[in-house]
């Protein structure tokens, strides 16, 4: 079994804080919040009338105009990919890359479906219904789909075509794969990049994921399984994870994108490490498609395998005295169910010494990225490493009795003193019952 | 030493018929599945067959305690659950499903039960989300460019008088993808890792790779592995349409005369829909429980294309990622070009998809490409985009134990040097079979079996 190193080269990132990593990162440490009412769309009687947004990147100012015409019929998600993916590999400082490289660099995400063409698909959907039967009439539903539906824009639907304008702009003719683990995807697409590097069937890969849910039809999902908070007349104090008067998550939109290497391979072309990806753990809670397991079963499966491949015992203090893990980047969405049961699993895990793990959410101040939050938040895991910052989970002034850990409260806090960060777990649990954890740490020679 | 990966079980669903057996059946008689629609009325769309799966409740393969679930699943789910379902029973293993009043222990752990299911985007069903919509045509913010539909009205503050709160309020869950995943893994137990891949017809065997990729490297024991998808509604008609895919087929009711693999005269692809679900054991494993595997997973291979444009759609040059992707596999199998006997290729009828695997695969067997029979399926059970993956590993597989090529239905020319014709079904000695697919998206997939005892 190969024993290869995996580091981290380059981060790139479109969140509704911005899209340049060490600016964002300096927002969040300011405890700045993202979130202001949906102007994407007219959202003004949803129940949920808010959102994170973030800016659609102008891809002819980020790519140059050439590429921009090249990807002119990329969807919103894809767009974020693309800038994500750019920032990401001019850090890594890849250019220009050997035709042998680009052969051995693959791309694993988890982007989401792209957004839908919605006056079209509406107005094709109502010119096929027949009311009188209460039925739709095939005919005129394809007759007028085929009038307003066009080729591009339905293809950038398709999840798996970021994976197509990535592999295009780059060159990359490594494995390429496209998961949909619902909020659990992009960490879990970090996860597998790990993993397909470690047994030699790449030198590179792309990782990461893309979303966008903030439209019509994706509000309304979520609306109507009552995941979302209501508090329209406070948005800047609505995502408020492990808060007692949580009432649900709040949508965000963006990407993440990092690059992953072997540390052969960036050692070789005299890159600098960001830092080393330690561990990944993976399970399923195979427990219901609505509920999560009560015991947190599946995220304590997930975190340990991440620590066991990392070599760190949770329950086991460093030779400092704190516990082995310094920082965890919490699911945290600011559902009532998730917030108890991913405390309890920490408790699980680090037994004891969970009181001392420092353990956030930036969903409160990014709000949600669903298949995109995984990498976003790992980026964040990559910083506090590199400043020796916690970014703070913040709203967070009535405690809950069930959520009794260290979220970092409301105001970003500076461990350089007791040591700074040397090794950080991120979650990321999704519908269904999938849990993804990663362990990234300081890279040492 | 690398832990070797067999399949034990092979659980396929397709318009042949609901299980392996039937479908194997159906192709070694030479028979197509593909019908006059039923789902889709004839004429909509220029295509007018399609491969239904008839005759499938899925309520008849979940456990009692589950049957209240299927009212949440999709088609893709319940194809995808009904096929684990007859996976578990033909490998001969007990999960959480045989645990209903007091059955026998898992054979596995659960936490050693990973699962890795490839699927398409689910389409809402038209009737429901259509009707909700024309609830909210008409007064405040009504669209003219969305046909008078209202979104002040869809959404109504929340109270009960919204348009949107037409859907049922689990309605999203239905269509993510990784819901056949999740119905798979809670119902059969499976705590170990699992994905759901979205690479389109390169899914299921991309799903089958990294199955085979996490028992190798121990994370598992055995694996649910495959795919499943329905495309036979009405956006997946739109769709596969507008890209350029779709047969024309007039008033023939004989798809083989219509899609013929790798002959520029075809008339494009008509759509199936089907789920292949294959279990992947471990070698030792399956052998201390005493069962004989259909075949070894001998390698693994996946790359993505590139060429002058995007790569989203094919433009007939030979598919470069699919050459890479079949070279890894061998590669990864330790097993040259020469010692592949028979290949499953994608061979979905559309001239210029076809043209480019045609291309990748002359690329990598040169002339002996002639000599090397093609079991194409897409014209017996259609083209059933992800759900291709599970369902041709599943044949493959089925070649393999039964040392048997399935007939296969050309009704015109393939081109020159491809054993791609009309043939009759016949005993062949197979070592080595190659499995492989591109996909509409630039994703390429390549897996090589070899016998069961090799």
């Amino acid at each position: 079994m190969s024993t290869r190193r995996v580091v981290i080269t380059g981060m790139g990132w479109v969140t509704p804080l911005g899209d340049d990593v060490d600016q964002v990162w300096q927002r969040l440490l300011r405890a700045q919040c993202a979130v202001q009412p949906v102007t994407r769309f007219d959202a003004g009687t949803f129940a949920t009338n808010f959102a994170a947004q973030s800016q659609v990147p102008d891809l002819a100012t980020v790519l140059g105009p050439d590429a921009a015409r090249a990807h002119a019929h990329a969807g919103t998600s894809s767009r974020f990919a693309l800038a994500a993916a750019q920032r990401a590999w001019n850090q890594a400082g890849l250019d220009p890359l050997p035709k042998s490289s680009r052969e051995r660099m693959g791309i694993y995400l988890g982007a989401g479906e792209g957004t839908l063409d919605f006056d079209n698909y509406v107005a094709a959907n109502l010119a096929g219904w027949d009311a009188a039967n209460a039925r739709v009439d095939d005919a005129a539903w394809a007759r007028a789909a085929q009038e307003r539906l066009t080729l591009h824009t339905e293809i950038e639907q398709e999840p798996n075509v970021t994976l197509s304008h990535l592999a295009h702009r780059f060159g990359c003719r490594g494995p390429a794969f496209n998961c949909m683990t619902a909020c659990a995807a992009s960490t879990q697409a970090v996860g597998e990049a790990f993993e397909i590097i470690k047994r030699g069937d790449a030198d590179l890969m792309f990782a990461g994921g893309t979303h966008t849910m903030i439209h019509p039809l994706g509000m309304t999902g979520f609306i109507r399984l009552t995941a979302m908070s209501k508090r329209n007349d406070s948005p800047n104090t609505a995502a408020r994870p492990f808060d007692s008067t949580r009432d649900g998550f709040v949508m965000g939109e963006g990407a993440g994108i990092i690059v992953l290497e072997s540390l052969e391979h960036a050692l070789a072309r005299g890159a600098t490490p960001l830092c080393e990806v330690a561990g990944f753990g993976s399970s399923a809670d195979a427990f219901r498609i609505t509920d999560i397991q009560p015991e947190g079963k599946g995220a304590i499966a997930a975190m340990a395998q991440a620590c066991r491949q990392a070599g760190i015992d949770p329950r086991e203090p460093g030779p400092d005295g704190r516990p082995q893990v310094h920082y965890i980047s919490a699911h945290g969405t600011g559902t009532q169910e998730n917030d108890r049961i991913e405390s309890i699993a920490v408790k699980g895990l680090f037994g004891p010494l969970a009181q001392k793990v420092p353990f956030s959410s930036v969903k409160s101040m990014l709000g949600h990225l669903i298949q995109a939050a995984g990498a976003v938040e790992l980026i964040t895991c990559v910083q506090a490493i590199r400043t020796g910052w916690l970014p703070p989970t913040i709203n967070l002034h009535h405690p809950d009795p069930n959520c009794d850990l260290d979220y970092v409260p409301n105001q970003a806090r500076d461990v350089n003193a007791q040591g700074g960060v040397e090794v950080c777990l991120s979650n990321s649990f999704g519908f269904g019952g999938q849990n993804d954890t990663i362990c990234v740490r300081r890279w040492r020679a | 030493m690398k832990r070797r990966v067999v399949i034990t079980g092979v659980g396929c669903i397709t318009s042949l018929g609901v299980g392996i057996e039937p479908t194997w059946s159906g192709l070694v008689a030479g028979r197509s599945g593909l019908q006059r629609s039923t789902r889709i009325a004839p004429g909509a769309f220029a295509c007018s067959l399609a491969g239904e799966v008839r005759e499938f409740t899925a309520r008849d393969f979940v456990p009692k305690s589950y049957r209240k679930a299927t009212k949440v699943m999709a088609k893709d789910t319940e194809l995808a659950v009904a096929a684990a379902h007859l996976a578990v029973k033909d490998a001969g293993i007990v999960t959480r499903e045989h645990a209903e009043g007091g059955g026998a222990t898992p054979t596995y752990p659960p936490g050693r039960v990973g699962c890795h299911i490839g699927a398409g985007l689910i389409a809402a069903e038209t009737d429901e989300l259509s009707s909700a919509l024309a609830s909210s045509c008409g007064g405040e913010g009504t669209s003219d460019n969305a046909g008078g539909f209202s979104l002040r009205r869809w959404g109504t503050g929340g109270d009960s008088s919204g348009g949107m709160n037409n859907l049922p309020p689990l309605w999203m869950l239905k269509y993510l993808p990784n819901m056949l995943a999740c119905h798979v893994t809670i119902i059969h137990g499976a705590e170990g890792p699992s994905n759901t891949l979205t690479c389109a017809e390169a899914s299921g065997l991309l799903c089958a790779g990294e199955s085979a990729r996490v028992i190798e490297r121990g994370a598992a024991d055995i694996c649910f592995a495959g795919s499943a998808e329905s495309k036979l509604n009405h956006m997946g008609f739109l769709r596969q349409g507008l890209a350029g895919r779709l047969a024309d087929t007039g008033d023939s009711d004989d798809a083989s005369s219509v899609m013929r693999p790798y002959d520029a005269a075809s008339k494009g692809t008509v759509l199936g829909e089907a789920a292949g679900i294959l279990i992947l054991e471990e070698a030792a494993s399956a052998k201390a429980r005493g069962r004989t595997p259909y075949a070894t997973l001998l390698g693994f291979g996946a790359a993505h294309s590139g060429g002058a444009g995007l790569a989203i759609l094919p433009d007939g040059s030979p598919n470069d990622g699919l050459v890479l992707a079949i070279e890894r596999a061998l590669n990864d199998a330790g097993v040259s070009a020469d010692q592949i006997d028979a290949i499953v290729p994608q061979a979905c009828g559309v001239p210029v998809t076809d043209a480019a695997e045609a291309g990748a695969l002359r690329d990598v067997f040169g002339e002996r490409l002639a000599l090397i029979p093609l079991v194409t399926l897409a014209p017996m059970i259609g083209e059933c985009a992800a759900g291709n993956g599970g369902v041709h590993l599943g044949v493959a597989a089925m070649c393999m134990r039964e040392q048997t090529l399935p007939a296969r239905l050309h009704a015109g020319k393939p081109a020159p040097g491809l054993a791609a014709d009309a043939s009759p079904t016949r005993q062949a000695p197979l070592r080595h079979v190659l499995v492989c697919s591109g996909s509409l998206g630039g994703q390429n997939a390549a897996l090589v079996l070899g016998r069961a005892a090799s």
